[in-house]
């Protein structure tokens, strides 16, 4: 892997990441982390708090230096030139990080400053920003007063000034009403479409559906990677099904015993169970429902959703030894 | 470094500080409180100090000598005691600080010609205002003293004694001898080491608190921009202040201003540099307001009242403490200051001062601009 790093990136490739390790202490927040982005990729950082999202996206914006391995955004290495990385990357962190006590407009033309955007261009870009986050005329209220999906709108303005080619997202969409989360999404579907490369974390399965690529972390390692679909069907050893029945407490006491069952859990309204032969399955589940009285609502093979497969491989992830002995 | 985002942020930093008039407020008001207490409160001079009189004698010569103790501002007849005890008791209970007692014989020993004795008790519990009330009973005596020869000469005809030696010293510059004159200057310089390293001190540590330094530090912006940039609003903030306080000294505490108003600017502008910077550096490594300016009260108060010369004479200190004192700019405005209004001198003698300031803000400009780190780490 070493070779990928001294030999030049292609011009697709926007960020390498190779063994990235964070250690605070004794603790572990980044662990051997491994991937690269492609230009135009809405990639996606999927884990609970804690999992080391943020220490990731921070070390690739130069704002922590990792304690081992390497890390090139935009052809730059975060450790040796963070400044020229700088230059080429917007970052949103997880807190909302702009001026309270500044107007939208203040704050606008600051970090126009700050990434040397001046003239005519910075007209237009301010412009730009105005109306991507709906300001429009409210470029003089004092940020503070802003409800929540505009200060995050306000903050992704700022941070895109400058049209930086990669984008750090960090929970973008954290405390955010669902109507400016969808439309948070929107614009990064659009500045993907344009060739810039977008990183986004989070902790809401519905967000990563969008992601062209997902990295799934657990206690700072990467457990999963790839496609959302590849991640659905990669997860799930053989197939899920979906029972519904009149009592779920009982049903899920009835078909975890069960040889044909390899994994039950309660999901909504029903129970998903994780069978190898769905037909095999099927019928002991029938017997031994009817055994013991519980009527079955519904009982089908579904697609696994990605919620299915997080569970699943968090499940393998935190318990090796089942992992080995499928 | 780069005009525009220094620019960029000395903007900002302004528009900041003028959406806060509360602490603008403070910041303006700051020096006048701060002229006040000191300058009132700290005086070295002693007046009306309680004294206690046992008279033995009770002649017309001893009544003068005891009018001569209380003509002046400096004692306070408080208690004319009758017996030895009883001023001794004065002195013990702390109502007087200085016992006189005038011996029997007093005026008939001095009309033969021989020298009379007076004793003097004197509370030293503060031996430093010991020492001024031995002093001024010293001058009391001394001046009565003469008095009492050319009575005597004038009556007798001049003796072929010793011929007494005059001393006829002349203060200079501060002819009045009013510690206020002396004191007034360095508190100017107290009060603008407080107030610059205050401004600054809490702008970085108020951005790693409110999780704003964490965007900052994202864009390209170097630490040199930064603190630029900051400096530049805080600058002209302790600009104004340093006039105030040179007002108020000028003007209230009409201290005399002898020397030139471009050379207390130019002085007050590099002190003022090098403890605005020192209060970055000082925000730079604590990461929060409370600790910041705890560091800061500590790094610039203390030394400003005790080590710059203000109060406190340097070539009275321990070598080890004289050698510190070269440490802090205070001492070097002190002396600008202090020469500025009651000596009016030239640049020159000045030059090795102002180079000292020079020294100091470049070594902790530098500092700052290494110690600041644009990580979380």
């Amino acid at each position: 892997m070493a070779a990928t790093l001294t030999a030049q990136p292609d011009d697709d490739v926007s960020v390498i990441v190779e063994n990235l390790v964070k250690r605070f202490g004794t603790f572990t927040a980044v662990d051997h982390v491994t991937f690269q982005a492609h230009k135009g990729e809405v990639f996606g950082f999927l884990g609970p708090n804690g999992s080391g999202k943020s220490t990731t996206i921070r070390i690739l914006c130069g704002l922590l230096r990792p304690t081992s391995g390497h890390a090139r955004v935009a052809g730059f290495d975060v450790t040796a030139d963070p400044e020229s990385v700088r230059q080429h990357i917007g970052y949103m962190s997880q807190k909302f990080s702009l001026y309270n006590d500044l107007t939208v407009m203040e704050n606008l033309r600051f970090y126009g400053g700050l990434y040397s955007v001046t003239g005519a261009r910075l007209k237009e870009r301010i412009a730009w920003a105005l109306h991507m986050a709906a300001l429009e005329g409210r470029d003089g209220s004092l940020t503070g007063t802003l409800s929540g999906g505009w200060k995050q709108r306000l903050a992704l303005g700022c941070a895109l000034l400058h049209r930086p080619p990669i984008v750090f997202l960090d929970e973008p969409t954290s405390g955010v009403d669902p109507l400016s989360r969808r439309q948070f999404w929107e614009l990064i579907q659009q500045m993907a479409s344009e060739g810039v490369t977008v990183f986004v974390s989070t902790h809401y399965m519905d967000e990563a559906e969008y992601c062209n690529r997902l990295a799934l972390l657990m206690r700072g390692r990467v457990i999963a990677m790839g496609t959302p679909s590849q991640l659905k069907l990669g997860a799930v050893p053989g197939d899920l099904m979906l029972l519904e029945a009149d009592s779920l407490q009982r049903a899920l006491e009835v078909v975890k015993p069960l040889a044909q069952v390899h994994d039950a859990a309660v999901f909504g309204n029903g129970l998903h169970l994780v069978v190898p032969n769905p037909d095999a399955a099927s019928g002991a589940i029938r017997q031994a429902m009817a055994a013991t009285g519980v009527g079955i609502e519904r009982l089908e093979v579904i697609r696994p959703s990605l919620e299915d497969a997080f569970v699943a491989l968090t499940a393998r992830a935190s318990n090796p030894e089942a992992e080995a002995r499928q | 470094m780069n005009l525009g985002r220094m620019l960029a942020l000395a903007r900002k930093e302004t528009i900041q500080i003028r959406r806060d008039p509360r602490s603008l407020a403070v910041v303006m008001l700051m020096p006048v409180m701060l002229m006040a207490l000191m300058g009132y409160g700290i005086g070295l001079d002693q007046t009306d100090v309680p004294l206690c009189v046992y008279d033995r004698e009770g002649s017309q010569l001893s009544q003068d000598l005891l009018k001569s103790f209380v003509s002046n501002r400096y004692f306070d007849l408080k208690l004319n005691a009758h017996n030895y005890p009883e001023m001794v008791n004065a002195v013990d209970s702390g109502r007087c600080t200085v016992g006189v007692v005038i011996p029997l014989y007093f005026s008939k020993m001095l009309g033969a010609g021989h020298p009379a004795t007076i004793q003097a008790v004197i509370d030293a519990t503060d031996n430093n205002t010991a020492n001024l009330i031995i002093g001024y009973t010293q001058a009391v005596v001394a001046r009565f003293s003469t008095g009492v020869q050319l009575d005597y000469q004038q009556r007798n005809g001049p003796t072929l004694g010793v011929p007494t030696l005059n001393l006829q010293a002349r203060t200079w510059f501060n002819e009045d001898l009013e510690s206020r004159n002396f004191i007034v200057p360095g508190v100017v310089a107290l009060v603008m080491a407080v107030i610059g390293t205050f401004l600054t001190s809490l702008t970085i540590a108020r951005e790693w608190e409110r999780g704003t330094m964490e965007q900052l530090i994202s864009t390209p912006v170097t630490a040199s921009e930064l603190i630029a940039g900051k400096l530049i609003p805080y600058f002209v903030i302790g600009m104004v202040d340093a006039a105030t306080c040179a007002a108020i000294s000028a003007w209230w505490f009409e201290v005399p201003f002898r020397g030139s108003v471009t050379m207390l600017f130019g002085a007050s502008a590099l002190f003022l540099t090098g403890v605005l910077l020192l209060g970055f550096l000082i925000s730079a490594l604590a990461k929060t307001q409370l600790a910041a300016s705890q560091f800061a009260l500590l790094t610039t108060f203390l030394p400003a009242f005790l080590l710059s010369g203000f109060a406190f004479p340097i070539d009275q200190m321990p070598a080890a403490v004289r050698v510190v004192t070269r440490i802090f700019p205070a001492r070097y405005y002190v002396t600008i200051l202090k020469s500025v209004f009651l000596k009016g001198t030239g640049i020159e003698p000045l030059l090795a001062p102002m180079a000292a300031m020079v020294i100091f803000a470049a070594v902790v400009g530098g500092a700052t601009i290494r110690g600041f780190k644009k990580t979380l780490d």
